[in-house]
């Protein structure tokens, strides 16, 4: 389908024009868009901002929580050839300065006088923003700043320009190519300033295609639009999936009342990050808690049937008929009015993306009948790279490549990605492209994958990170190390590998986790040093290394990696030694060197060694902590079957 | 919905006195209130705050003196007369119905506007129906106002203390009123709720032009906020105008701060 966001707009407003395309509830009320609505909205809005000296080719801002005329901005924007730029709406002045500058923002979207007052002062340093359009005119009633104008004013300009003008509006989405940029969308700039990413119609259209394919989504599906729209998957799921497929987005009526506006529309498709689901679960497991005894006892039964058989009869797995009998019982009791409560009774599909879930909160979704599924994707690829089908979702995969993408894996790990989804450009960076994009097309993610025989991929670590065995295995440290660090008795873990014959690791106990456990199993110690070289300590934490072991062995790809030996350090790990960053990540090179003399002793085979370190007392002193540290093997198994 | 400008005289209080048998809780107090303004009555504890603004909306009777309201004099007034001209209040010590939703709270500030009669009401039919959803049209604004969308059907009692407040503020809004008494609206408020609060009540003011006198004891507070202050101590007036001339006021100085003897 080769069209443009307001070509599909149009095509809506003519094919179902009272079909209701947003909702926004206010006053208490829900209010409805209709397409026609929508698309009359958007042409006013259009008009008005041509009226204002808007040009072909300029960016515009938007700045402001999920609200239909944000949304309806972005195409109105797009319309008269010109590209929306989102921002997060909590980003503070300087944040938003540095992005408007970049982007030679001249007008901008915004909701609120919050928000006003905040471009107000960014328009201090950048005096090149001439207008500001704000959508709610509370409290705004008394500012007289030049190029303030409120949203009904612009539509207001834009129905005089429109008369004034027949056709040209016409015209002007006429001229739009399905290969312009549609949305640059900032990255969060974890790593250096924001860039931003250019995408454009074409590839936005096509990656909505595909998830509209795999899960056929439709005009009677419904969505709840309440994340950043600065952000990537809510641009795909509200904006680029909702023209593609003509369903309805609903916007809440703030952020507070998310939960309660969730039970109200009860959406039949929902996308949110893990949080969002944890918040869910505690949510559930507080007031289980509160409940009475009898209704505790159900619970917990009924759980542990969803837990047996829940997935599996999801998936359309074979399950007994005893069970099945009893998993419909509790779907009637438990499974039902739990989904009712948490607003998710009429869900189809719901997905979750942008960091990892943990297992169990995947399978409680799963086992009480929620189609929950991951998706993997970056900014730079339209959130569009892998997607689970139904009845292929795996735990620890984002499943296969999405229609429309080619996906592989280079020599180092790292996840490449070739197709409909891959970003045109960084704006203005011409130097950041060339750095992840090849010469054959393959946008390089950072992220180091591994696909498995049905081609799921699993993300296992940040490319950077990873290393080889002289085995020519792959080697990903953090992947093992989050593997060990689910133990709670195991604090911190540094992993060797890369140039080696094999995975040795430094470990650092858990004082308050191994304490206890210690004075239950009535093993007296005399503080840090002597715990951690306590031998039944030591044992312990070689059964946790066992343990993943036993894991990493099942794991195509990952048996080589199973940890061969390791060492129980003397003392923590700690920021203030340098040896962990400030957010308490371990700095991988500084420890190797610091404790170059251990990371000998676990490659010579030596069975202990002693060592002294300085160490820095939070008063600022220096001292020093010595031992002589047992280094020992740790139980490796057989890999499970034939490496992949 | 009106520019804010400061308009004529709205309300007049003149040597008003009240005695409470022996006790003198105001004496020969005058001030007066004008149109779209912020007023502050301030003062340390006991200094006849919360009197004076009992006499000004009925609750009391001053002893002497009158009280001018768009140009009709009283000696005294009656609640309902004072509500029923368009001042409405909110109160130090929360009187809201603690088992009713934030909705019902604030509908029964339409009290006064509704029309139809309690059998027509109890029987939801015709009039009464198409009244009663004027009436929440309304209380909806408030809500969205307020920004207390959340707790729409949620028990009054049930919320924190700092949300009690603003469904307060919103029962008396539902009034329309004209003119709006505030007695200690951030009393026992952190500094968070405190902002939020001074920031509804300012956008009360530049939205719907309403007239409001307020009590406080938060003079950082007061002084943002109001266009002129009364100041009281001991039930006299010590010190009236905008907030700079009360901050140098010596009188005001030594009530707030003791005076070395």
């Amino acid at each position: 389908m080769k069209t443009t966001f307001p070509q599909l707009l149009l095509k809506h407003a003519a094919e179902r024009p009272t079909a209701p395309a947003l909702r926004e509830k206010e006053y208490g009320i829900w209010q409805t868009w209709s397409w026609k609505d929508a698309a009359q909205t958007v042409r006013l809005m259009a008009c008005g901002m041509a009226a204002l000296g808007f040009q072909r080719g300029q960016n515009l801002a938007l700045v402001g929580d999920n609200r239909p005329h944000l949304y309806m901005g972005f195409i109105a924007v797009q319309s008269i050839g010109g590209v929306p730029v989102p921002l997060y709406q909590d980003a503070v002045a300087p944040e938003m300065a540095f992005v408007m500058e970049d982007a030679e923002v001249r007008f901008v979207f915004t909701e609120n006088q919050e928000q006003v007052d905040k471009l107000l002062e960014v328009r201090e340093t950048l005096p090149g923003i001439a207008h500001i359009i704000y959508d709610d005119p509370r409290g705004l009633r008394d500012y007289d700043q030049p190029g303030l104008i409120s949203v009904e004013k612009l539509k207001t300009m834009g129905a005089e320009w429109d008369r004034a003008n027949p056709g040209a509006w016409e015209a002007m989405v006429a001229q739009n190519r399905p290969d312009d940029v549609s949305v640059i969308l900032y990255t969060s700039g974890t790593t250096g300033k924001p860039k931003g990413v250019c995408q454009t119609h074409a590839s936005f259209i096509a990656s909505a295609q595909g998830g509209v394919q795999v899960d056929g989504l439709n005009p009677n599906d419904n969505v709840i639009s309440y994340l950043p729209p600065a952000w990537v998957g809510d641009h795909l799921f509200s904006l680029a999936q909702w023209l593609v497929a003509g369903f309805t987005i609903n916007c809440p009526e703030s952020a507070s009342t998310v939960s309660i506006d969730l039970r109200e529309i009860g959406p039949t498709y929902y996308f949110a990050p893990p949080r969002v689901f944890e918040g869910m679960l505690t949510s559930v497991s507080i007031r289980m808690e509160d409940a009475a005894p009898t209704k505790r006892w159900l619970y917990a039964r009924c759980m542990d049937l969803a837990r047996r058989v829940g997935a599996d009869i999801l998936d359309g797995k074979p399950v007994g008929l005893r069970d099945r009998v009893l998993y419909r019982l509790g779907d009637i009791a438990i499974y039902g009015p739990l989904r009712n409560v948490l607003g998710l009774s009429r869900l189809r599909v719901a997905y979750t993306a942008g960091a990892a879930i943990g297992p169990d909160l995947f399978r409680f979704f799963r086992s009480i009948g929620i189609n929950l599924k991951q998706l993997y994707g970056q900014t730079e690829t339209c959130a569009y790279v892998c997607i689970q089908k139904n009845r292929q979702v795996k735990l620890n995969t984002v499943g296969q490549a999405a229609p429309g993408i080619e996906l592989k894996i280079a020599d180092n790990g790292e996840v490449l990605v070739k197709g409909v989804s891959v970003l045109k450009e960084y704006y203005k960076r011409p130097d950041a492209t060339a750095e992840v994009i090849d010469a054959e097309g393959y946008f390089h993610t950072g992220d180091a994958g591994v696909l498995d025989e049905d081609g799921h991929l699993r993300i296992i670590d940040r490319a950077k990170d990873v290393g080889k065995l002289n085995s020519g295995a792959m080697f990903a440290p953090n992947y093992i190390e989050n593997k060990l660090k689910f133990f709670p008795q195991i604090k911190e873990v540094v992993c060797f590998g890369h140039g080696r014959d094999h995975v040795c690791a430094f470990i650092n106990i858990d004082y308050e986790a191994v304490g206890n456990w210690a004075e239950r199993q009535g093993l007296p110690y005399g503080g840090y040093v002597d715990l951690a070289s306590k031998p039944q300590v030591l044992q312990l934490i070689g059964d946790c290394i066992a343990q993943v072991n036993a894991d990493l062995a099942a794991e195509a790809g990952m048996a080589d990696t199973q940890v061969a030996r390791f060492l129980v350090l003397h003392k923590e790990l700690d920021p203030d030694d340098d040896e962990l960053t400030r957010t308490r990540k371990v700095r991988r090179n500084f420890i190797a060197e610091k404790y170059a003399v251990l990371v000998e002793a676990l490659y010579t085979g030596k069975t202990e060694q002693f060592i002294e370190t300085q160490v820095k007392f939070e008063d600022g002193r220096t001292g020093s902590v010595s031992a002589t540290l047992k280094i020992l093997n740790a139980k490796t198994h057989a890999p499970a079957k034939a490496a992949a | 919905m009106t520019q804010k400008k400061i308009g004529d005289v709205i309300l007049d209080v003149k040597n008003i006195s009240l005695r409470f048998g022996g006790v003198k809780a105001l004496t020969d107090i005058s001030f007066n209130v004008r149109e779209h303004e912020i007023r502050a009555i301030i003062g340390p504890n006991g200094a006849g705050k919360s009197s004076m603004l009992n006499c000004i909306n009925g609750v009391y009777s001053p002893s002497e003196g009158s009280i001018t309201f768009r140009g009709k004099t009283f000696d005294h007034m009656n609640s309902r007369q004072v509500a029923e001209m368009g001042v409405a209040r909110t109160f130090q010590n929360l009187a809201l119905f603690k088992g009713m939703s934030v909705i019902d709270n604030i509908m029964t500030g339409r009290n006064l506007k509704i029309k139809s009669n309690l059998l027509l009401q109890a029987l939801r039919i015709g009039p009464a129906e198409r009244e009663e959803i004027r009436h929440r049209e309304f209380v909806e604004h408030i809500i969205d106002f307020l920004e207390i969308q959340a707790f729409r059907k949620t028990p009054v009692g049930q919320l924190p203390y700092g949300l009690q407040k603003r469904v307060d503020l919103g029962r008396a809004l539902a009034m329309e009123p004209q003119v709006l008494l505030l007695d200690e609206p951030m009393a026992g408020m952190n500094v968070e709720e405190k902002q939020d609060m001074c920031r509804f009540i300012l956008d009360v003011s530049a939205e719907f032009g309403t007239t409001i006198v307020l009590i406080e004891h938060d003079m950082g507070v007061v002084m943002d906020i109001s266009d002129r202050v009364v100041v009281l101590d001991y039930g006299k007036k010590i010190g009236d105008g905008t907030p700079d001339e009360v901050r140098n006021n010596e009188d005001v100085i030594s009530a707030y701060l003791g005076t070395s003897h």
